[in-house]
């Protein structure tokens, strides 16, 4: 059964799919919800279940649980390929674990046009999903652009005052981004070796590993692509429509665009630019990591003076985001791996960063860190998941955010020691940032605001306990996690050779 | 039989499940059981201990790795969770876990005014510190002795701003982590800068003499082992509070006073001086950073002396003292003593322990109040505080047969062989630190009372929960010295120095030590020790009968009092310029820059959108024209490279 008639990849794919569909006609905005929260469900179920299926080594036969083609369009030579190798099976996990603590932790609210935002919200977890196992550069291209548009509509309906304006700036953003991507593509597929009689050339991953472009064309098409992936991640100075967008749109979508959504940038970097474009990637590398150094240190240093909740989060995932970049193009096996757990812990810690701050917001109705204070006297267990969350998120050894970090460091200085040098500084001013944060929201005296509010409820501290969990569990035994990214890694950095 | 290196783990286990106990119970837990569980799970570590310490001093004992599991596993990384045992570990397993006890037992009459739950977080963050702390010297690489370093660098931080409901508080806690981590920077460099040469962080692959760095590089000041040095001397810095990071240990004194004994004098602020013991072949192997790390303790021991004169505040005294302490300890590093500086960091640990043991039985006895110009005469009233207090005063001067003597000299003694000048000044600063203890001790204790009736009325002696530590530590400071007699005295009257030689063994063998005759040596030593006593007499003598408002302030007394106004000076050149350049960069760059550019050509599109009738405006729009505009791009290329 399984492996002839379905494989895990279409279950991940389908379900949020199908079931995003129906919810369209779903009129009870509780029903919604719940049957929101139920699909998220099984898609992680799958996951998990997915995850007992990863070695291929010693059973190749799981490979064909894990990988299938459809015919698709032939007469261009491209197929419905999907599936999953560590990577994948990484960010796929992420992206079924997110959604439910998402719906979970966002339970209570109402949104007007519950279905339709709840439906969205599931074509987005289709569409991240397809990214995620695509094997086929159009497929790709589909899903990039699925999770993309439902993400425009959930800004643009749902959110802040300014929600329009900023949304408009990242539609501009992503959108000419994608296009030149697209661009891209098509030039790569132009010069692919032929696979089948049917058609000249190929679409399919492996084609277009082993497309043949010369130094120039590799050079000018690189950037095609690294402007789609840089923008999404975002690198600077490509990331001004990030804060603006985080602080205007609402809760859930914050969190899946921050949590998710970023990955698909750092996700196409490591699937389709370094293995196509390697003899690129080595001519530009060095201009590269200096924006992401800058990237990281402008950002951090922007955080300090930040006084909107909101801001500061948005801020110091561009900074995380920046150091990712550079693990990227520093490619060693070290910086790669801690890439890889990166992706997985920044997802889950700035979710968790946000539902805290969503928590702040609902309680006291702002946001600014002045106005606030004392909130530790009102709820002790709000302030201990968020200390544990700051501290995961400045890097602190036994949380996961000091493995991810650490890998990547140590990549970076195997490159270039001065690099590492200036790209270290950030963990002094996160740690500013941050505890300033804290000190100001939660420490010291309560005011007219604060003094009010009360303790968290049983769901959130449900979400966030699984939250820290995770935190400290990843920081203690990262193994299992390396492990699994391992064949990835070595796939790339065999291209660089 | 167990072996008790296979059950190593339960030493700093004990002290994680009584942070889990009373950290999570702390709603339910009574205010007693919490106290008790919390002193007791230090107290069983303290008695795995002494086990260990057993079967290390046995005849032929080798040093002990344990691996538990691995931490990081790729290709070329292996960094295991493992524990290494051995003598430099067994000595500080002791320090923390007896001092750490008692000053536990200490805790649990001291913080009783607090509620339940302020109780069980403080015995918590207590029992989460001393994990932290078994973890750091424990750990048999760098990346788990980061793991402890950060850890209570962490507790630190948390128990600083215990009272979090004072800003003043909270401020000073925010700049000790951020202080810390200018530090960990440099650690944490240097960590990545072993693998990057090494490929290891493993101290029985590193160290060994076959195998490890002595065979890899041959030639003293290499410049990758001089980088290396500096950099984990830069975490040093950080955490055992030394010029230039030094600033952030005084203003911890906002935190409760057993924290200040027990992180912020006797195991804390000493990581540093391990790591640089620990790390003693690479400083071996880089003699330029090793005089560099003799400079900065010497120098840092003369400025915070100076500083402690003229301190009022009976905490700030024994901070700088610590401050000047630590610099003595990394001076004797820094002259390859060692053994010498590890013995510093015991006795220290016991008369520093008791001093602000004492301190905070004084300040509980005056209801709060710190400044020691509003004390005096409280000897009467607290027999037991004084006496200890005395003893511990006696030691910290340096006075034979005190421990503090014995520690001290031998450091000096071994500054006098590398440096005759190292030598003059560090007696110097024992003169000063003689000076500023009795000051003290004779404002706190000796004359007639200065504070308020109310304050007079309240004095009284403390419960025997805080009496039994002090005199378990005044003991302590008085005969602990006896573990280091210098050779002149007794010949192998050093048991200390024996007992660690092992673990110095290869760095004993690349120093060349000078020698200096034995007559020379306790001429030297008889010299200085009558000095301090005369300091110490004459200090007294002024200050037994203090009356306010009777000092002559000079402009240089006025620096001094002022802490030579470094902390004014970190913020006019680095803190203000930093955020007024965050401002900049978010409200200028950001706005009119990159911003700017990309809000035009949103704008630009929208108004040429506006402009072609025939599409709709806004979203739908300008993604049709945005394709059109791609369609068209793809066009051109594709004309171009044909």
């Amino acid at each position: 059964m399984l492996g002839t008639y379905y494989t895990f990849p279409e279950l991940l794919l389908w379900i949020p799919l199908v079931t995003g569909i129906i919810i369209f006609f779903i009129k009870s905005p509780k029903a919604v919800k719940n049957f929101a929260l139920f699909s998220s469900v099984a898609t992680l179920v799958v996951s998990i279940i997915s995850l007992c299926y990863t070695d291929f080594v010693h059973h190749p036969e799981y490979a064909t649980y894990n990988n299938v083609s459809y015919v698709w369009l032939p007469y261009i030579g491209s197929s419905f390929s999907v599936g999953m190798d560590g990577m994948g099976f990484l960010l796929t996990f992420l992206t079924a674990f997110s959604f439910p603590l998402v719906f979970a932790a966002t339970y209570k609210r109402e949104y007007p046009n519950a279905n339709v935002y709840y439906g969205l919200m599931l074509l987005v977890q289709a569409g991240l999903m397809g990214v995620f196992v695509a094997m086929d550069a159009l497929v790709f291209y589909f899903f990039w652009e699925l999770a993309l548009i439902p993400m425009y509509f959930l800004c643009s309906r749902w959110g802040g005052e300014f929600r329009i304006r900023v949304t408009f700036k990242f539609f501009i953003y992503t959108f000419v981004s994608s296009l030149l991507m697209l661009i891209g593509i098509m030039f790569v597929y132009l010069h692919t070796p032929p696979v089948t009689a049917l058609s000249e050339h190929s679409f399919y991953i492996k084609s277009f590993y082993s497309a043949t472009l010369d130094a120039s064309q590799q050079n000018m098409v690189f950037w095609l692509f690294f402007a789609a992936f840089a923008v999404k991640m975002p690198i600077f100075p490509f990331h001004s429509w990030q804060p603006d967008l985080y602080e205007q749109s609402s809760d859930s979508t914050v969190m899946v665009l921050s949590g998710i959504m970023v990955k698909m940038g750092i996700f196409g970097m490591l699937r389709w630019l370094l293995p196509i474009f390697p003899e690129a990637v080595e001519k530009n590398d060095t201009i590269i990591l200096v924006m992401c150094i800058i990237g990281i240190l402008y950002a951090s240093i922007i955080a300090l003076s930040q006084t909107d909740l909101k801001r500061i989060v948005a801020w110091s995932s561009i900074a995380h985001i920046g150091l990712m970049g550079a693990g990227i193009f520093a490619r060693n096996n070290t910086s790669l791996q801690g890439v890889m757990l990166e992706m997985l812990n920044h997802g889950i810690n700035i979710i968790a960063l946000w539902i805290v701050v969503d928590i702040i917001e609902k309680k006291t109705g702002i946001r600014k860190i002045s106005e606030l204070g004392g909130l530790a006297t009102k709820s002790s267990t709000l302030t201990t998941f968020f200390i544990i969350i700051v501290l995961a998120n400045i890097g602190l050894p036994l949380t996961n955010g000091f493995v991810g970090e650490f890998l990547m460091f140590t990549g970076l200085f195997e490159y270039n020691k001065w690099m590492a040098v200036f790209a270290c500084i950030s963990i002094i001013l996160s740690a500013t940032y941050m505890l300033n944060m804290v000190q100001k929201v939660f420490f010291g005296n309560t005011n007219s605001i604060t003094e009010n509010v009360g303790s968290i409820s049983g769901g959130q501290k449900f979400t966030l306990s699984v939250i820290v969990a995770a935190i400290i569990i990843l920081g203690i035994y990262p193994g299992p996690v390396l492990h699994l990214t391992q064949d990835t890694v070595t796939d790339i950095l065999q291209k660089f050779k | 039989m167990i072996n008790i290196f296979d059950v190593a783990y339960l030493i700093p286990l004990f002290p994680l499940l009584g942070f889990l106990i009373n950290g999570l119970g702390r709603k339910f837990i009574s205010k007693s059981v919490t106290g008790f569980i919390g002193s007791l799970v230090i107290f069983i570590s303290f008695c795995l201990s002494i086990l260990v310490f057993i079967n290390v001093s046995k005849e032929g004992f080798t040093p002990q790795n344990i691996d538990y599991f691995s931490f990081i596993n790729i290709s070329k990384l292996n960094i295991p969770f493992e524990f290494q045992i051995d003598q430099l570990t067994s000595v500080f397993l002791l320090i923390i876990t007896g001092v750490g006890f008692l000053i536990h037992v200490y805790s649990t009459s001291y913080m009783k005014d607090e509620d339940q739950a302020g109780y069980a977080r403080y015995f918590s963050f207590l029992n989460l510190f001393v994990f932290s702390m078994l973890l750091l010297v424990l750990g048999g690489n760098y990346v788990i002795m980061f793991m402890g370093w950060e850890g209570v660098g962490l507790c630190s931080y948390l128990l600083i701003g215990f009272w979090f409901k004072n800003d003043n508080f909270n401020n000073a806690a925010k700049k000790a982590f951020i202080m810390n981590r200018i530090g960990d920077l440099g650690f944490i460099l240097g960590i990545f800068w072993l693998i990057n040469t090494f490929g290891t962080t493993s101290y029985h692959n590193l160290f060994d003499a076959q195998t490890g760095i002595l065979s890899v590089i041959t030639v003293k000041n290499s410049p990758v082992l001089i980088g290396i040095s500096l950099l984990l001397f830069m975490g040093a810095t950080g955490k055992s509070a030394q010029i230039p990071l030094y600033t952030w240990l005084p203003d911890a004194m906002a935190g409760p006073t057993p924290v200040s004994a027990l992180i912020h004098a006797a195991t804390m602020v000493t990581a540093g001086i391990y790591m640089i013991a620990r790390s003693n072949i690479i400083y071996t192997m880089a003699p330029f950073t090793m005089s560099i790390v003799a400079i900065v303790g010497l120098a840092t021991a003369i400025f915070a002396a100076i500083i402690a004169l003229k301190q009022n505040d009976i905490k700030k005294v024994l901070a700088y003292s610590t401050v000047s302490q630590l610099g003595y300890m990394f001076l004797g590093l820094g002259v390859g003593a060692y053994s010498a500086a590890v013995f510093h960091v015991m006795t220290h640990a016991f008369f520093k322990a008791l001093l602000f043991l004492g301190a905070g039985s004084v300040i509980h006895a005056m209801g709060g109040e710190q400044d020691i110009r509003k004390m005096g005469g409280l000897g009467k009233k607290m027999k037991i505080t004084y006496v200890t207090f005395f003893i511990a005063c006696l030691a910290i001067a340096g006075l034979p047969p005190f421990s503090g003597f014995f520690s001290k000299d031998e450091i000096l003694a071994a500054a006098y062989s590398d440096n005759p000048l190292f030598y003059i000044v560090g007696v110097a600063g024992a003169l000063l630190t003689a000076f500023y203890m009795f000051r003290l001790l004779a404002l706190t204790f000796a004359g007639k009372f200065r504070g308020t009736d109310e304050q007079l009325h309240h004095l009284h002696e403390s419960p025997s929960a805080i009496t039994f530590p002090l005199i378990c530590l005044a003991v302590l400071s008085a005969i602990g010295g006896f573990v280091g007699i210098p050779e002149i005295f007794v010949k192998n009257g050093n048991s200390l120095g024996d007992f660690l030689s092992p673990v110095f063994a290869d760095s004993n063998k690349l120093l060349t030590a000078g020698t200096t005759s034995p007559q020379l040596e306790i001429i030297l030593m008889a010299v200085s020790s009558l000095l301090i006593l005369f300091v110490c007499i004459w200090a007294w003598k002024k200050y037994k009968n203090y009356q306010e408002g009777t000092e002559e302030a000079g402009a240089f007394t006025k620096a001094i009092e002022n802490k030579f106004y470094v902390d004014e000076i970190y913020d006019s050149i680095i803190v203000r310029p930093l955020k007024g350049f965050s401002r900049f960069l978010g409200n200028v760059v950001e706005k009119s820059g990159l911003d700017a550019l990309v809000n035009g050509v949103g704008k630009g599109i929208n108004y040429s959108s506006r402009q072609i009738r025939f599409l709709q405006s806004g979203f739908v729009g300008s993604y049709i024209l945005l394709m059109v505009i791609g369609l068209l791009l793809l066009l051109i290329i594709q004309l171009f490279t044909k």
